[in-house]
């Protein structure tokens, strides 16, 4: 008798072009041919978004992740929480790319024996096990260009040697035995702006959403402590495993034992939409009369409340509507592309200068004799402000207990656009 | 220099095949190479040829991939030859052997049993990632023959010392019952064992292997159901999810409905019901649980959700609606079951998400599933006030090129209208200007959607109607069609005239129309026949021909049955007399109604919930009992009772005086360790000035209130910087050192005896912060008998206050997870001048992590925190010297530390070195032959691991220090506290 098993039974990579290029099973194994009904819902499919992330079939059911253009496709037999298996196959994928820099279909083919053996570790009997990097790092050494020559010359592997620790200690994200000549951590303030800003450029929402991402290199146990200038400002946040929860509780303190090299601290969210400053605002005019076959277009950006920092990095991005055969237009700055079969229309600024407002200005030859497109397009604009964190939040200090070394430590503050959508 | 050329020469060709094989790994000569590969590197030496092993590696890699069985190319015949790497030193290889074990012992069952000893051996192993590891693969390999085996291991792994093996004894457990359910009795008794495990790192992995074998036991969750709800915020995140999914279930069945009197009170006002008062133990559950929310891994927010969603009471639900919206920023796949948890959630308790209205606004760039679901979740929150915006909001959408996330906008429009009575009007009107639009889905769909509403209030909308008649003659989609003439026959008598062209222009094209549109003529033809026969008469026979020879047998059937009822001829019944009656009855209107209606009787973010069908090995949720089963199933033997808890005689110290009532409530540990309190001069000297002189002031009090018996030991000074106190109050305390010369006795001599009076006294509350009242804490060093997981720690009261202090007492203790307080019994009364010493027990599992807790008096509250050194964490234990070696060489490896130092002058000499290491840590003596080595022997209060220290000193004062301890926190800790008690 076959009991269902939980959990994740197997599991299958298909690139874009649809042909499965890895295949894992930690059970008995499933024949491929159960991806067929995730090809089917591929083709009814739009786009490759749209395919259901959860797809039932008649003895399985298909749970799948679509990151880097790979579906990553878990197999299942019985009642699990999907979200479960969504968030380990986001963690895989991320493993991947923390450990090849990449996650591309040429990248897991290239490192197929260092793939193998992460599944391996990261499930048993299909239940994770494994999943921190620290862990997974001490088990698998990551291949390195230095690496792979100093294993082909010497015919080592990849495997360490050395039998994990982590797994057994009480800081399970931490790997022992840390040793650094230079002891530094770094800390990234970057928060990313969404916001949908109506017609006439009065804000619909907006929202903050902030992580602090870290990069710890500290010999030994360090604990640590990182105090906010003004940490009432964080509505909901979320944690790495290592804070300790009661303390930001209790005094709005984060204190924890952070895990070796790379790593997520904390995300959080501002929501509070009279404290979300809008940085940029866009002037338009994109009208299409009826009957002609000549569309204009005008764009002007300008930076707002930035607190004297400098907008980077701007891309504009729209979606033209199908009617629109090709433009002609002319940039004050920067290079702007027409895609006319997808009709994406990119707009890379560069920097805006203040005295000298960028603009994008000219006409859209329209599809002659079909009728005026019903929705203008909205635009999408992406754009980096340095050294300042839109939402003002400012880290107080940053202490270090437990070890008598001096660490250099730096704080950076960047701010991003998100999902960050004018409609016109 | 030859043996290098060979080498030299053999790496190569190593590499040049290696190469070749990852290539050439398709051609058919592939199996026969593998073979010869791989007996090769191991018959001729492979141990110390290490090109051999990437060999070995590339090739066992090929044999395992997946994609070469899948070609036809089935790799077990090459069984024995890979098998016999097992015994292989090289972890790769080992590790690759073992996958292909895994996935070809079924088929190779002789043969896999060859592997068998290896593991066997394994189990044994002194290291503890050794012996998991052989149970992971033991316990992988599907042969029925093995079962017993694999019984007995997991057995002895459950019992097992390390944690981790224990962890892996129950991830085996499922493996084992898929194998042989027969085992299940045996493997619940595993389980129950497991479950009583008190270690985060084991919680998961036994819940997990509980969920699968035995989910209907849930009576073996009772005992253990506290410690779980305690260890929870540490467990790994995937365990998490899979004991509050788990503990979310046991609640249904144990606790009563929180909500039951708000649903009630109108139902049953009569009925008067005790009462509800929510069992602790349930609010355990939700308290400990919250926390989660913050937690990174979206599963496991997604698990306190749904807790919270079904256990908790209604006023509380609210806090996951900011969690869940923070899950939406996430990758689309969380958002999509996010999003359908939340339109489950958002019907039921429509408030809890209506702050959070905007952050479910659509953004072109969304996946047209994310929109939908988006747009369903809008449709479900809003109500009369937020409605202007939202249909503001479905305008924008209305335009976009994603026809089908329009046509779901229309009909979320629709269900507004419908629901809102105020709006309805305005989205009428709306939607008919949507009639005119370019685009025929959005025409169609509004159709449809207009007739849903105009069925409610038709009498005032004959002009939408009359619209509607005209776009007969240009929309082509059926269902819009249909729609059309269905309202055009239901209302007929709002549009006499048109009415009749209609029907028409159909009878011309009907047999050109889909087979809904077709029934729907028939459909329009009979109504008008009834009220308007003058005028269709003619029409309707003709249709009524038409579909007589129709292919459609529905549309024959339905025409003759018409025909029967309409036409009056001889030979018809009674029944069409009523024909009008049965035509023109007024229908109710159709209620617009949420696909997620009632969904949540699936429990919430399961894969039924997602797919609305049970999907197999789902757990129903059980309705709440009617009546809550007895609660103190729950109750975990303690030997505690207030009477027994200070087994101390009674102090013979100043504070006898201040004893009311019980004298139970006074403890301590007698007067030696009162004296250790004691402080000589010298002790604040190296203090810094400031400190120092605070210090002096109180020593001074100290002094003054109680004559000082000289201790017949130097003391020692200290400095401080070994006690790190994380507390705001907590200034230094000033550390006194009298070295008593006897060792610590172990732990199995009776606790009357008491341990050397060396006890460093640490101040919990300044005089000046409690108003009088100072407060000093020492680690008494004893058992602490009501719980012998907790430390023992002596707190005394003094009084300096002018007026008495009321009823101290400790309250809201803030703990780290797993962390338990045993508080002292209050204390009444401390009148002004008095001392009084009080014992509490803190587990403080095996860290350095403080205590938090309020110390409260009649006025009062200060918080205070109680923070271990880590030699006050541990116990002693006799060893004999045997006894040491053994257990010493069972913790190598990682588990030991060893460091290098310079004795200071003074602790030279064996005497000094046990001296100053048992006053840094609660440790016995273990006897040695040598008097160059001492060792001791302890083990930690709350799990017990074994922490072993010897010193062993050289010429000129160096000295090796070794510490062996299973948990290596305490042992570097502990390293670090003696290293530095002997060399300052």
């Amino acid at each position: 008798m076959q009991l269902p098993a939980k959990m994740i039974h197997s599991l299958f990579l298909v690139n874009s072009s649809g042909d499965i290029f890895l295949e894992k099973h930690w059970k008995s194994v499933v024949s491929r041919s159960v991806c067929d009904y995730f090809f089917e819902a591929q083709e009814r499919a739009s786009e490759p978004e749209n395919v259901p992330p959860v797809i039932p079939t008649p003895h399985h059911y298909l749970i799948s992740v679509l990151r880097h253009r790979i579906y990553f496709v878990a197999v299942i037999q019985s009642e699990v929480p999907p979200l479960f298996v969504i968030e380990f196959l986001h963690r895989v994928v991320d493993t991947f790319q923390d450990y090849f820099g990449v996650c591309t279909e040429a990248a897991i083919k290239d490192n197929v024996v260092v793939v193998y053996e992460l599944l391996e570790e990261m499930l048993d009997n299909g239940f994770p096990l494994a999943t921190e990097s620290n862990i997974l790092k001490e088990l698998i050494k990551p291949p390195t260009i230095l690496r792979t020559v100093v294993n082909t010359i010497t015919g080592s592997t990849n495997v360490g040697e050395q039998l994990p620790t982590g797994q057994l200690s009480v800081v399970p994200w931490r790997r022992t035995g840390v040793k650094y000549t230079n002891n530094e951590a770094y800390f990234d303030v970057v928060e990313e702006i969404d916001a949908i800003i109506d017609k006439s450029g009065s804000t619909i929402t907006a929202e903050i959403q902030g992580v602090i991402d870290a990069c710890v290199k500290l010999t030994g146990m360090p604990d640590l402590t990182l105090s906010f200038m003004n940490p009432r400002l964080l509505d909901d946040v979320s944690f790495h495993p290592c804070v300790r929860f009661k303390r930001w509780e209790a005094e709005r303190i984060l204190s924890f034992i952070p895990p070796d090299g790379n790593f997520r601290l904390l995300s959080y969210h501002v929501s509070c939409q009279n404290l979300v400053a809008i940085p940029v605002y866009v002037k338009h005019n994109i009208t299409f009369r009826e009957g002609s076959s000549q569309g204009r277009f005008e764009l002007t950006l300008g930076p707002k409340q930035t607190m004297g920092k400098g907008l980077e990095a701007v891309l504009i991005s729209s979606q033209l509507p199908r009617g629109v055969l090709n433009t002609n237009l002319n940039p004050s700055q920067g290079t702007y592309n027409f895609d006319p079969v997808t009709k994406l229309l990119s707009w890379d600024v560069g920097k805006i200068n203040p005295q000298k407002l960028p603009s994008l200005k000219g006409s859209m030859s329209l599809q002659a004799g079909a009728s005026k497109p019903d929705e203008n397009p909205t635009i999408n604009i992406q754009f980096k402000i340095q050294q300042s964190a839109l939402s003002g939040l400012k880290v107080n200090r940053l202490d270090m207990y437990g070890e008598k070394y001096k660490p250099f430590k730096g704080i950076k503050y960047m701010t991003k656009a998100g999902k960050f959508q004018v409609r016109t | 220099s030859c043996v290098h050329n060979d080498e030299v020469i053999s790496q190569q060709r190593g590499n040049v095949t290696m190469k070749l094989l990852r290539e050439q790994a398709t051609v058919c000569c592939y199996a026969f190479e593998c073979s010869s590969f791989l007996t090769n590197p191991i018959t001729y030496g492979y141990m110390d040829g290490f090109d051999s092993a990437v060999q070995c590696v590339t090739v066992l890699y090929w044999v395992c991939d997946p994609q070469m069985i899948a070609r036809g190319k089935n790799a077990s015949d090459l069984f024995p030859a890979v098998v016999k790497n097992v015994a292989c030193k090289n972890i790769e290889v080992k590790k690759l052997v073992y996958v292909y074990l895994v996935r070809y012992a079924e088929e190779q069952q002789d043969l896999a049993l060859l592997s068998i000893s290896t593991f066997q051996r394994g189990l044994k192993d002194p290291n503890q990632l050794i012996r998991a590891s052989a149970l992971r693969v033991l316990s992988s390999i599907r042969v029925t023959i093995i079962v017993p085996i694999m019984m007995l291991a997991i057995k002895e792994a459950a019992s097992d010392m390390s944690p981790y093996v224990r962890k892996t004894a129950a991830h085996a457990i499922p493996k084992l019952y898929s194998l042989d359910p027969e085992q299940k009795d045996c493997l619940i008794e595993v389980i129950e064992k497991l479950l009583a495990d008190k270690t985060t790192l084991v919680a998961g992995s036994v819940v997990m292997a509980f969920e699968e074998v035995c989910p209907e036991r849930i009576d073996l969750i009772h005992k253990n159901y506290r410690k779980l709800c305690n260890l929870l915020i540490d467990v790994e995140e995937w365990g998490q999810v899979v004991i509050i999914n788990m503990l979310t279930r046991y609640a249904r069945t144990q606790f009563l409905n929180p909500n039951m009197n708000v649903s009630t009170t109108e139902a049953t006002a009569i009925v008067k019901r005790k009462p509800y008062v929510m069992d602790p133990d349930h609010r355990l559950l939700l308290r400990n649980t919250k926390p989660l929310l913050q937690s990174r891994n979206a599963a496991v927010v997604m698990a306190v959700a749904q807790l919270y969603f079904h256990l908790a009471p209604k006023a509380e639900v609210g806090v996951i609606a900011k969690a869940l919206v923070r899950l939406m920023r996430s990758h689309s796949e969380v958002q999509y079951v996010v999003l359908q948890n939340v339109a489950t959630m958002s019907i039921k308790r429509r408030g809890m998400f209506e702050p959070y209205l905007k952050s479910f606004y659509i953004r072109s760039t969304d996946p047209t599933q994310i929109k939908v679901l988006k747009l369903e979740v809008l449709t479900n929150l809003a109500n009369e006030t937020n409605i202007s915006t939202i249909l503001r909001e479905f305008q924008t959408y209305i335009k976009s090129n994603d026809k089908d996330f329009v046509a779901a906008t229309i009909q979320a429009i629709g269900r507004c209208a419908t629901n809102i009575g105020e709006v309805r009007d305005t989205c009428l009107n709306g939607l008919v200007q949507l009639l005119s639009n370019r685009d025929e889905l959005v025409v169609a769909e509004s159709v449809v959607v207009i007739k849903k509403l105009l069925q409610m209030q038709p009498e005032q909308h004959s002009d939408i109607i009359k619209h509607m008649a005209k776009l007969t003659d240009n929309i082509q989609v059926p269902m819009a069609r249909a729609s059309i003439l269905w309202l055009i026959g239901e209302y007929c008598e709002h549009v006499p005239k048109i009415a009749p062209d209609v029907l028409r222009k159909m009878a011309k094209t009907f047999t050109n129309e889909e087979d809904i549109v077709k029934l729907q003529i028939i459909n329009l033809a009979a109504k008008l026949y009834l009220t308007n026969s003058k005028q269709t008469k003619l029409l309707t026979q003709y249709v009524l021909n038409l579909a007589k020879y129709d292919q459609n047998y529905d549309i024959r059937d339905r025409a003759r049955f018409i025909r029967q009822l309409i036409v009056p001829t001889d030979k018809s019944g009674a029944l069409s007399k009523y024909a009008k009656k049965l035509f023109l009855a007024l229908k109710p209107a159709p209620v617009l109604e949420s696909p997620f209606k009632d969904r949540d009787h699936f429990q919430l973010g399961s894969l039924s919930h997602l797919l609305n069908a049970k999907a197999g090995g789902y757990q129903v949720l059980p309705d709440w009992p009617e009546a809550a089963p007895d609660p103190s199933v729950r109750n975990v033997e303690v030997k505690e009772s207030v009477q027994t808890y200070p087994l101390h005689p009674p102090a013979s110290d100043t504070a006898s005086g201040s004893e009311s009532g019980s004298g139970s409530e006074e403890s301590g540990s007698g007067s030696e360790s009162e004296e250790s309190n004691e402080e000589s001069e010298s002790a604040s000297e190296e203090d810094e000035e400031e400190e120092g002189k605070k210090k002096k002031k109180n020593v001074e009090k100290i002094k003054a209130r109680k004559p000082v018996p000289e201790s017949e030991s130097d003391s020692q000074p200290n400095t401080i910087a070994s006690v790190q106190v994380f507390d705001t109050i907590c200034k230094p305390a000033w550390l006194y050192m009298q070295f008593l010369l006897n060792p610590p006795l172990p732990v199995s001599v009776p606790q009357t005896i008491i341990p050397s009076g060396n006890l460093k006294t640490y101040e919990l509350l300044h005089r000046i912060t409690g108003e009088g009242l100072s407060v000093e804490y020492c680690f008494s060093r004893q058992p602490f008998s009501p719980d012998p997981h907790m430390v023992a720690v002596k707190i005394q009261f003094t009084n300096s206050a002018t007026s008495e202090a009321k009823s101290l007492h400790v309250e809201d203790a803030k703990l780290q997870s797993g962390m338990r307080i045993k508080e002292f019994p209050e204390i009444e009364v401390l009148p002004a001048g008095e001392t009084i010493s009080v014992v509490m027990g803190i587990d403080f599992c095996d860290s350095t992590q403080a205590a938090n807790f309020q110390l409260c008096t009649h006025t009062r509250k200060f918080f205070v925190s109680i923070q271990p050194p880590v030699g006050e964490l541990m116990m002693p234990i006799f060893m004999t010297e045997n006894e040491f070696k053994k257990e010493q060489g069972q913790l190598m490896g990682m588990n030991e530390i060893t460091e290098k130092l310079t004795l200071e002058e003074k602790c030279q000499g064996e005497h000094a070195v046990v001296q100053r290491v048992t006053t840094a840590a609660n440790l016995s003596r273990v006897p040695c032959g040598s008097d160059k080595e001492c060792r001791f022997a302890g083990k930690t209060v709350t799990s017990g691991s074994l922490v072993l220290v010897s010193v062993v000193t050289k010429e000129d004062g160096a000295a090796q220090l070794t510490v062996n301890c299973e948990k290596m926190v305490i042992g570097t800790m502990l390293v670090k506290d003696i290293h530095q008690a002997l060399t300052q």
